[in-house]
């Protein structure tokens, strides 16, 4: 699937996301405090709690539910809680925000291996 | 080039600080590490029960040759420095091995003291510091028979148990009649020393040594006055001395131990020192909880943050021999300027005393169940003033308050199995194997790698107890200062302080204005500051939604499964038809899965979509209603009785009441929830005394009751006073919260925050200071003028519903 444009990034809180509701789900759209835009599945690795809906910090966001840190560039649990959601290409043209989705299996690494792992 | 780091001294202290810099500046030096034992960095206090066989020395290491390696760090084992030349920057090891250096930290420890006497050079005679030492005491174990430990402090007294588990038979020999007599005081010291006979070692007290005796071999030791035992291996415990020979020898100042500053630094700026070596503001610790703070600070300065600042610890004691329950902590002596509590019961083998100054704790004594000493410890550092609570200080802190899901009993005789934290499910035996297997120290790793107590936290006195059952010493005290979180050093009530003295009127402002590590703040820093700017200039500050946790943002608890639930304002629970009929209508229109009554007298409307938020919202308020902030730091619910209206009982109006209460305070934010209730009369079944503000009705007025709440840990109120008229109920329940409000610290409830400022102090600011009172109840009612905007309402109108609806649908 190729690139689809979003909406424009004022639309999106500096701060904060916004939700974009695809066939595969929804998928929650970054904007951080200087303008750096991320994709990702809108799933916690945890418990697939709406990572849209959590508190954004430099590169990162803390999921709503029990507060895993998820680093928005690689969609990982910071240490010591372990897990990935997928992330998706985003890119930001004359202040419109484009997405690619990824055709990635969506299987996400749940918890549950140790921080060794 | 990058800058050369040479750490010299591969022990606790060093490695540490090695440790925490890391975290800070990852690639900022080349690290070179000197280490006279010829081991990687291992934990030296569990040494006893290595000694004791409850632990393998494979057990008690820190720090292997791979984390060296993955660090990039050269270690050279086994390679004492015997010169650090500070004009060519060199230092030069005993075998000639030398290494150039830009920056060097210094932590060498310290030395076993040996008494001079004659004979204490004889094979068999050694002391009890490193994993040698140990391996000595086992082959002698082995071998021979008589053991005499000369000392009867901690640490000869955890060789002597060590010994005995061993199988020989050991004397202690110690100079005072009173064991310990530096951390406990004569009754303590008596019960010790009873429940070490039992355990089969013989004492000797009041007893000094004249002369170790023996040929090729230790024989005996002879004492003053003429006695003489047989002995195999003789131990000296008799103290330790910061080991400065190095720094002396390099003509750094010393005294007692390496003299640094509050930076760790030494009289050369390029030489740091931390650790038992060194002498700060006078006092050489002994101690690793000390050294970890020296660390910390150290570290910040090598990681060129520059600005923490050690300022010196309060200790506290523990004996790791197992079975045997043992903490002291401060003055627990006392003199004729201090009071004494004691708690005496010899057939539980119990005693506590603690050592009262100024209404403060200024140390405490406990032997045999020990569980409380980390709270009074607390309490101690925090010079909390103790009298409003003071005849139950004995009992511990569970006692304070009621029952409750708070602190339970001892977790030394809990089962592996048991469950710990009952938020997480985390059960005994995964975290110790995580504060084993990780090599945890502080209660905060263990909340990152177990979760255990990072929830509702009514746990932690636990894992804080397992924390000290398992790693002995004490690690699982908190800093000094509790910090905000990890983007600053300072704490809650300093960044408060600083906001109003400096005129800080935003996030960034005070962020930059206290030097905050993470531009952003994080996500437990910034809704605490969005509280503290808010509070602090009404109608000035502009609140910022990104700040806030979801359920504030969307006015709504989000639910497990990301749906919402809706719980609008039902004035003192008091509710008609009309009300009833609106809310079915709109439960039905948007086909609401759960229509609950909640436990606060209101009705909530679980499972909502998002997107429908605002258009449920829209019609809740054409029917008059407003948000509940069952989702706020706020003003929650206002529970009442039917009273007098209806009630055989009832003495006043205590519906009435409770509406006009719940209508001067909602849409108040306040550094936690904020929960009321009014009672017809003492049998108060609305439950009024677990409230953070509860009102009970009495023939002759209002009672006012303060700081209390059901939930994680029960604590009923207490009684702040009692008044005539509703208007003086309206006017000290203002007063309170505004109190509250100015002082309370970010997800500090009533009950803790009255625990911290003590009851004496509310009532003075809210009763017995009438023209204070009147200002506080000003103030309230001032930023109550902003804050008394239906946030629903709002939403529901405002054309940009972005909050709430996805930016775009993708077929
Ligand atoms: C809905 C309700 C349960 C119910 O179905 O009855 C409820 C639901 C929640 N309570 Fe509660 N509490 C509810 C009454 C209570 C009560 C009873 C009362 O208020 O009289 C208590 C004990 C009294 C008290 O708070 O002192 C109570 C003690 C707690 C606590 C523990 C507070 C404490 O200081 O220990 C929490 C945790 C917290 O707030 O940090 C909590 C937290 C929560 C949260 C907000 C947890 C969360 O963040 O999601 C729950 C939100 C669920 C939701 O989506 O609505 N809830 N909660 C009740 C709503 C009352 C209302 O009308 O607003
Ligand atoms: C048996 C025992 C039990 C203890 N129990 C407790 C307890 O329960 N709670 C508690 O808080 N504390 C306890 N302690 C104290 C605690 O272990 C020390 O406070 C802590 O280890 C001191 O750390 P440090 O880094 O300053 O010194 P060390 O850990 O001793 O490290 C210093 C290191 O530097 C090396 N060194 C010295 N000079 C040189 C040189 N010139 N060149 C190269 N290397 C050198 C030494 O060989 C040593 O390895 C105990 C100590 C012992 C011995
Ligand atoms: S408060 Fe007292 S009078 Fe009122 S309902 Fe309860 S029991 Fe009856
Ligand atoms: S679902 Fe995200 S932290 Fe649990």
């Amino acid at each position: 699937m190729g690139w689809i444009e979003v909406g424009s990034l004022i639309d999106i809180p500096k701060l904060g996301a916004r939700v974009v509701r695809t066939a595969q789900g929804d998928v929650a759209v970054f904007r951080t405090a200087n303008d750096g835009v991320f994709a990702l599945d809108d799933k916690c690795p945890h418990k697939g709690g709406p990572l849209s809906q959590g508190i954004v910090f430099d590169n990162r966001v803390a999921c709503p539910l029990h507060n895993w840190v998820i680093d928005l560039e690689q969609g990982c649990a910071t240490g010591p809680d372990v897990g990935c959601t997928r992330k998706h290409e985003v890119k930001v043209e004359g202040g419109q925000v484009f997405l690619k989705l990824s055709t990635a299996s969506n299987v996400m690494m749940f918890a549950g291996q140790t921080a060794e792992a | 080039m990058k800058e050369r780091l040479v750490l010299i001294g591969n022990g606790m202290a060093g490695v540490r600080t090695l440790e925490e810099m890391l975290k800070l500046a990852p690639d900022a030096y080349d690290i070179t590490v000197f280490g006279a034992e010829p081991y990687g960095n291992y934990n030296r206090i569990l040494l006893s029960p290595v000694l004791a066989g409850e632990k393998t020395i494979g057990e008690i290491m820190l720090n292997d040759d791979a984390w060296y390696a993955e660090h990039g760090i050269t270690l050279h084992k086994g390679k004492k420095i015997t010169q650090l030349d500070r004009i060519k920057r060199l230092v030069i090891a005993d075998d000639g091995t030398s290494a150039p250096y830009d920056r060097v930290l210094l932590a060498t420890g310290s030395n076993p003291f040996v008494i001079p006497v004659p004979g204490n050079d004889l094979p068999g005679v050694i002391t009890f510091r490193d994993i040698y030492d140990v391996d000595r005491m086992l082959e002698a174990s082995t071998q021979y028979q008589h053991a005499v430990v000369i000392g009867g402090g901690l640490l000869g007294l955890e060789a002597a148990n060590g010994l005995k588990q061993r199988g020989m038979s050991v004397t202690v020999v110690h100079l005072t009649n009173s064991l310990m007599e530096r951390q406990l005081d004569v009754v303590a010291g008596a019960l010790l020393k009873k429940s070490l006979e039992e355990r089969g070692l013989h004492f000797l007290m009041a007893t000094s040594t004249e002369a170790i005796v023996g040929d090729a071999r230790v024989k005996g030791v002879r004492f003053k006055g003429g006695l003489e035992v047989a002995a195999d291996l003789v131990v000296m415990a008799v103290g330790i001395r910061p080991n400065t020979d190095l720094a002396k020898a390099s003509g750094l100042h010393c005294e007692r131990g390496v003299v640094v500053s509050d930076t760790m630094q030494t009289f050369d700026p390029r030489i740091y020192a931390v650790g038992e070596c060194v002498q700060h503001r006078g006092t050489a610790y002994g101690l690793v909880a000390p050294l970890f703070e020296q660390a910390k600070v150290c570290a910040n300065h090598l990681a060129q943050l520059g600005y923490a600042r050690y300022e010196g610890s309060m200790t506290s004691t523990k004996l790791k021999v197992t079975g045997i329950d043992l903490f002291s902590a401060g003055d627990f002596t006392g003199d004729d300027s201090t009071e004494d509590i004691v708690l005496k019961d010899a057939a539980r083998g119990v005693y506590k005393k603690i050592v009262i100054k100024d209404n403060k704790i200024a140390g405490a004594v406990m032997y045999g169940d020990t569980g409380d000493g980390a709270w009074y410890f607390q309490l101690m550092r925090d010079g909390t003033d103790v009298s409003d609570f003071r005849e139950h200080l004995l009992f511990g802190q569970h006692h304070l308050g009621d029952a409750g899901h708070g602190q339970s009993n001892r977790v030394a005789a809990m089962a592996d199995g048991a469950e710990i934290c009952g938020c997480n499910g985390v059960c005994k035996s995964e975290i110790v194997n995580a504060i084993v297997g990780k090599k945890l120290f502080t209660l905060e790793e263990v909340r990152a790698h177990t979760k255990a107590s990072s929830s509702c936290g009514s746990c932690t006195g636990l894992v804080e107890q397992l924390l000290a059952l398992t790693l002995g010493g004490d690690y699982s005290q908190a800093p000094k200062k509790k910090s905000m979180c990890g983007c600053t050093e300072h704490t809650h009530d300093e960044v408060r302080a600083g906001i109003r003295a400096n005129n800080l009127k935003t996030m960034r402002a005070v962020r930059d204005f206290f030097e905050w590590k993470n531009p952003d703040g994080c996500a437990s820093c910034r809704p605490a500051l969005n509280f503290y700017l808010l509070s602090t200039w009404p109608g000035e500050y502009q609140d910022d939604a990104q700040s806030r946790f979801i359920n504030e943002r969307a006015h709504a608890n989000i639910q497990k499964d990301g749906t919402y639930s809706v719980i609008p304002r039902i004035w003192g629970g008091e509710t008609n038809p009309a009300e009833l009929r609106a809310i079915a209508d709109v439960a039905e229109k948007y086909n609401v899965p759960t229509v609950k009554i909640t436990g606060g007298q209101r009705i909530d409307l679980l499972g909502v979509k998002k997107e429908d938020l605002p258009k449920m919202w829209g019609d809740l308020s054409k029917a008059g209603f407003v948000s509940g902030h069952a989702y706020g730091k706020a003003l929650r619910t206002v529970k009442t009785c039917v009273g007098k209206t209806w009630c055989r009982f009832g003495t006043q109006d205590s519906t009435t009441m409770g509406i006009k209460l719940e209508q001067m305070s909602w849409g108040s934010w306040t550094p936690h929830k904020f929960k009321m209730a009014v009672s017809g009369c003492p049998r108060n079944c609305a439950e009024a005394t677990i409230k953070d503000f509860g009102v009970v009705a009495v023939d002759s007025g209002w009672e006012l009751h303060v700081g209390g709440n059901g939930g994680v840990k029960v604590r009923a109120t207490d009684l702040l006073c009692k008044v005539e008229t509703m208007d003086e109920v309206l006017e000290y329940c203002a007063a309170f919260m505004q109190v509250y409000r100015e002082e309370g610290r970010y997800l500090e409830r009533t009950a803790p925050y009255l625990e911290r400022v003590g009851l004496t102090y509310v009532k003075q600011r809210v009763v017995d200071d009438a023209a204070g009172r009147k200002l506080l109840a000003a103030r309230f009612m001032e930023s109550q003028k902003l804050a008394q905007i239906d946030p629903w309402k709002q939403h529901a109108e405002a054309t940009d519903k972005h909050e709430f609806i996805p930016i775009k649908q993708v077929v």
